[in-house]
């Protein structure tokens, strides 16, 4: 189908349905109850883990085939960011132009930075990366604030030209971002008994983004193209011997992450339209690092798994209070209610970084290769018993090998 | 002139903290080949040792003072520390006043020991996985430490005052003859220079004239051969760990005094200390030093007033900028051998 | 199974609506509001009331956002009618008798803004789309005030600013949905400059460390206009990198420039270190032009002077509040607070405690949630009793004015609590502004947005 083996098509209809039914499955509890705090079917939330699916897909490009560790993927996402603002403030509150821009910039920085950087491999490019997203960093923060907003980050006023659009609302407010004015915060809830479900313009619009993005992703994956970025990982060495020079090869691998990471960073902005300059810190980047490492590197569903993991952890985790912890345990006696909001209150609230910790830990020790590998090995389990012992794929060739 | 030579005070001291702590972590990155995250958290161990000490001295007990009422209205308590109580003002204030230099001591035993159990507990299963398992498993271990950390201390800065007897300044410009008070420097940033140098001569003094600083420096050129020779090289491994989480709390503990420690003063360090061992080159020693040094310096000479206004935004990304033309100008660091991280 | 239509649309249709209300004359606009409970972002049921803590929970204000958030808790208390009323009692308007706000209980979720504008706006949207926040309020940092600000604006809610002392707040980029209770560089400049003549005299040379952010320069440009006003000259002002950490190098070159007085234009951590390092490098004891060297740290906060210790002796700045202030209000709330938690409250706990309680009294007066009307009886509202003295919320740019403090470190404090002392009191009208100043002129506050 498509153009994708049978396999690959039936991984991407499940993303596909994915998609489309996530705000049923992310909504999985009744409105009202305890557990509606574990409901990650609004808006915002479902916008972010399409967006940090797609940086996370795009990073694994790089991260992924060619084994690259880039520490500065972040600065690509803060670039696409701030250009698609400038769209929305010079051009029009159409999204499709700030799109095309956020992603042609994010381009044409990573050229730039790749071009310098792959002339080092190992930590030494890791390193350089990092010091490049650095620097963009701190002059965002500080001396570019004219054209970054600084620390307040780049926002829309009331009077900015916007000369395909309008200055401000009848109402005298500022428009929002929409596509072909269809506006992306608009929403449609659904109400079955005591579920509620919410329909957003963004959401949907962030998603078929991320399908078309994904779609491309699976055939590079297994383009000759993508053979090549194989081979730089496994032994870059051994390919040059073959006459070929990987060096055009990375970079275009380089270029088209950082082209992934600006499509995202403007989505983020079609969302809300405020780019801040915390998006380019170096913890923004270990964060797309940790999200891949998370989900499994090199493997096509992983980084959308981690992305979504830590994403979720991030959002949900940090608003579960005391008060919602006495709610949920008040059907036990009040020393016991007392008790079991003191265990587990230091991994909720303002302790949610504790819990990601854990989870890190948790999940390399245990599911070395990821969630995705974790799963193999669960899914290995259930059919070693209809299959005969030993017949098992060995599943050990997802291993990257030491000293990657 | 006289603000040169301070710069480079400036850049010296900096330059140490950035050394130890590079030092620590490329004998863990170049002996070990693991890339640990968790490397600024020991330095943040290290330092609220120091911060740790200093309260336990000043554990207290109450004692009413109906002469005076607290902000409620209630009869103000006052505190007398335990050890002047037990000991008397004299000694019980002593070590109180004391208690970062003692906290160097008690660090020894207590960073080795976080060392040893790190390593035994956790880092030695990831010798043999991808770096990228280890970065992942390091960073969740360092924001566990942090968080375990915030819990108990809460996020605030606390101050760690150095002993009575560091507080002022030592005329520095007098001893190199210029005109007197010209060149003042505080004491403490002095003494933790001095015990910088005195730190890295000990580590380098005992990986060059102790046979097991023999072995360990032989796996770090050419660990298959060492292994092939019969030598278990992993066995020591544990104690190269101990001794980089040593090295690494002592310049924490040694800092308190200079930076009120926070929980995530260990994160403020890692990026740049990485930055450090990279640009010194992988798997040296010497380079590591040398960059903390260089990269010290040139910072302080960046945040000049005349050279901010030369070039607005020099003073946040020297390091980086300095970085990039190194690596591109020295495909390996300024000491790097070849082949170790590359691939 | 029901389809409820929530869209832009229904956003400029009830938006109309509004156009026309404002128009009516003030008298009528409560009932006008008081049938309309529906027509705005998250319109509360009959039961309670939603309200959304924004606070910082990790990162290097995470022990301010903490204070925050119990003062949030206890205002929450008090509105329900639970504790003892704390500031209920002395506010000037006795709309409020812990019944809830209009008659419904008061609920609350918090988040985490991590002070960082991108992960604040994510918690924002997840209060105000997922549990139905009518309010967002919180914060500890102006970037952080300013982006969830221009949420709330889009998102048609409410916002009551946190701690937030920047200009820009309420000067550039205020929104007709936001309001602040906390006061701002301008009034620091207005507050500080009589007291530093005062004590310093008219012949001084200053020296600006500023953190290299948008605070950071609107204090120093404030201090700068009014210490210049009296006869300062200003020697030099050097840009520092946030969170620096070590100070040394921008500290050495203070002693041989030829100034007399160092201004840190600093907060936080960086506040912390700069000052403590200052007192390190001796400035403290040096003579310069004959006089006394002086350190000034323009924007003082009880946390921070824990975390520099001993530094702060003899320093002065400026405060929006403290707990020994005498009067009725402060008393009640310090009592409170204090006998809730076993220690007194910081100034951010203060300015988010008074900003629910006006909150909930805007909404009872104005007999409707909606945010238009809300707005409407926010603005050019006068009220007292809250600790600040007589206090005007002003019409055209949502900013309080009140007293402001200015205040000096304590040189042996009784306890870690007690650190400042109160210097001066510096009246309200001392610190009013033109609305057409030029540090604030470039904002428009544009018409509130009621959402859908």
């Amino acid at each position: 189908m498509l153009g994708l083996t049978a396999k690959d098509a039936r991984l991407y209809l499940i993303v596909l349905v994915m998609l489309i039914f996530a705000p049923f499955f992310l909504n999985p509890f009744p409105e009202g109850s305890g557990l509606a705090q574990f409901n990650a079917g609004y808006p915002d939330m479902m916008q972010r883990l399409v967006i940090f699916g797609l940086f996370a897909v795009g990073f694994n490009i790089l991260f992924g085939l060619t084994g690259y560790l880039s520490f500065g993927h972040a600065a690509f996402l803060g670039a696409g960011s701030y250009a698609g603002v400038w769209m929305f403030k010079l051009l029009t509150m159409n999204v499709i132009p700030a799109l095309i821009v956020s992603t042609i910039v994010a381009g044409l920085f990573s050229l730039l930075i790749g071009f310098i950087s792959l002339r080092r491999s190992g930590i030494y490019f890791s390193i350089l990366t990092l010091a490049f997203a650095q620097m963009c960093y701190s002059l965002a923060y500080s001396v570019l604030t004219p054209i970054t907003g600084g620390e307040t980050g780049l926002q829309l006023a009331l009077d900015d030209p916007r000369v395909l659009g309008v200055t401000q609302t009848a109402e005298g407010n500022i428009p929002v971002p929409h596509l072909f004015g269809l506006p992306m915060n608009a929403s449609t809830s659904l109400d079955i008994g005591a579920w509620s479900f919410t329909f957003s313009v963004g959401y949907y619009f962030a998603a078929v983004v991320f399908a078309l993005a994904f779609y491309f992703t699976i055939r590079l994956f297994r383009s000759p193209f993508g053979l090549v970025l194989r081979a730089v990982k496994s032994n870059q060495g051994r390919l040059s011997y073959t006459g070929l020079n990987a060096r055009p090869y990375t970079l275009a691998a380089f270029v088209i992450s950082g082209m992934f990471a600006g499509l995202a960073g403007g989505l983020m902005v079609s969302m809300d339209p405020l780019a801040g300059a915390e998006r380019m810190l170096w913890t923004a980047s270990g964060e797309v690092v940790l999200m891949t490492i998370l989900g499994g590197v090199g493997t096509l569903i992983g980084p959308i798994l981690g992305a979504g993991a830590i994403t979720y952890l991030e959002a949900i985790i940090s608003t579960i209070n005391s008060t919602v912890l006495h709610r949920w345990f008040d059907i036990f006696p009040e020393w016991l209610e007392n008790l079991l909001v003191n265990i587990v209150y230091p991994f909720v609230g303002s302790g949610w970084h504790l819990t990601l910790g854990l989870v890190f830990m948790i999940v390399v020790i245990f599911l070395p290769g990821g969630i995705v590998e974790g799963g193999r090995k669960i899914y290995g389990l259930f059919s070693r018993k209809r299959e005969e012992p030993g017949s098992m794929p060995p599943n050990a060739a997802a291993q990257p090998g030491p000293g990657e | 002139m006289e603000s040169i030579i301070l710069q480079l005070l400036n850049g010296l001291d900096k330059g140490s903290a950035y050394a130890l702590i590079a030092l620590g972590l490329t004998l863990i990155f170049g002996t070990l080949g693991v890339v640990n995250f968790a490397h600024g958290a020991l330095f943040m161990m290290g330092a609220f040792i120091a911060v740790t000490l200093n309260m336990v001295f000043g554990i207290s007990f109450e004692v009413e003072d109906p002469t005076r009422t607290d902000f409620l209205g209630n009869v103000m308590m006052v505190d007398t520390p335990y050890v002047v109580h037990w000991f008397g003002e004299g000694v019980g204030n002593f070590l109180i006043d004391w208690s970062v230099p003692m906290a160097v001591v008690i660090a020894i035993p207590i960073m080795a020991l976080i060392g040893v159990v790190m390593e035994r507990g956790l880092i030695r299963f990831f010798y043999k996985r991808p770096h990228a398992d280890q970065i992942l498993v390091t960073f969740g271990l360092a924001i566990v430490l942090q968080e375990i950390i915030k819990a108990f201390y809460g996020a605030n800065p606390i101050p760690t005052p150095a002993p009575e007897a560091f507080v002022g300044s030592f005329d520095v410009g007098q001893l190199l003859g210029f005109d007197p008070f010209a060149i003042m420097y505080p004491y403490w940033r002095l003494v933790y220079f001095f015990f910088a140098a005195l730190i890295i001569g000990l580590v380098f003094a005992f990986l060059q004239f102790t046979t097991f600083g023999m072995v360990v420096r032989a796996g770090m050129a050419d660990r298959e051969t060492v292994g092939l020779l019969g030598i278990d090289i992993d066995r020591r491994f544990v104690l190269m760990f101990a001794l980089a989480a040593v090295v690494a709390g002592l310049a924490g503990v040694m800092y308190a005094p200079i930076l009120s420690p926070n929980y995530h003063i260990g994160m403020d360090f890692l990026v740049l200390s990485f930055v450090v061992v990279v640009v010194g080159g992988m798997g040296s020693l010497p380079g590591a030093v040398a960059a903390g040094f260089l990269l010290g310096i040139l910072q302080s000479f960046a945040s000049m007033s005349w050279i901010i206004e030369l070039i607005p935004g020099i003073n946040q990304v020297v390091i980086y900028l300095v970085a990039i033309v190194i690596l591109l100008t020295r495909p390996r660091g300024l000491m790097g051998r070849k082949g170790v991280m590359e691939e | 199974m029901s389809f409820s239509k929530v869209s832009r649309r229904g956003v400029m249709k009830t938006g109309a609506a509004t156009g026309v209300a404002l128009a009516a004359p003030t008298l009528f606009t409560s009932a006008v509001w008081a049938d309309g409970h529906t027509g705005f972002t998250n319109a509360p049921g009959e039961g309670s009331v939603t309200l959304g803590f924004n606070v910082p929970q990790t990162g290097a204000y995470a022990d301010e956002g903490a204070d925050e958030l119990r003062a949030y808790e206890l205002a929450v208390q008090h509105l329900n009618g639970e504790g003892d009323g704390g500031m209920l009692n002395t506010f000037s308007e006795r709309n409020l008798d812990g019944t809830g706000i209009l008659g419904r209980r008061v609920e609350f979720v918090t988040g985490d803004t991590q002070t960082n504008s991108d992960a604040a706006r994510a918690s924002a949207r997840s209060m105000i789309e997922r549990d139905g926040a009518i309010m967002i309020t919180g914060g500890s940092s102006s970037g952080v005030a300013v982006a969830v600000q221009g949420l709330c604006q889009d998102a048609g809610v409410i916002f009551m600013a946190g701690l937030t002392h920047a200009n820009d707040t309420t000067g550039k980029d205020r929104r007709a949905n936001g309001f602040r209770h906390f006061f701002n560089t301008e009034m620091t400049g207005r507050a500080l400059a009589p007291i530093l003549e005062g004590l310093y005299g008219n012949e001084r040379k200053a020296y600006h460390l500023t953190a290299d952010y948008n605070w950071g320069w609107s204090q120093e440009r404030s201090i700068r206009a009014y210490t210049e006003g009296l006869g300062w000259e200003t020697v030099n002002n050097v840009l520092t990198p946030v969170g620096a950490g070590d100070f040394s190098s921008y500290l050495t070159p203070v002693a041989n420039s030829g100034a007399d007085v160092l201004v840190l234009n600093h907060y936080g951590g960086d506040m912390v270190n700069s000052l403590t390092q200052a007192v390190q490098f001796g400035l403290r004891d040096l003579q310069a032009n004959g006089l006394n060297f002086e350190i000034v740290v323009p924007l003082f906060s009880r946390l921070m002077a824990q975390g520099a210790g001993s530094a702060i002796a003899n320093i002065h700045g400026s405060t929006n509040w403290h707990w020994s202030l005498s009067d009725e209000g402060s008393q009640a709330f310090t009592r409170s607070f204090g006998t809730a938690y076993g220690f007194p409250p910081s100034q951010a706990a203060h300015t988010c405690y008074v900003q629910t309680l006006l909150y909930a009294d805007a909404v009872q007066r104005a007999g409707s949630f909606n945010p238009c009307a809300v707005v409407e009886a926010l603005e050019g509202f006068e009220f007292d009793g809250l600790g600040n003295g007589p206090t005007l919320y002003r019409a055209e740019d949502h900013q309080c004015f009140k007293d402001v403090l200015v205040v000096r470190g304590k040189e042996n404090p009784d306890n870690e609590y007690d650190l400042l002392e109160i210097v001066e009191v510096t009246p309200r009208d001392a610190v009013t502004y033109a609305v057409d100043h030029p540090d604030f002129v470039e904002g428009q506050l544009g018409t509130c947005n009621p959402g859908a």
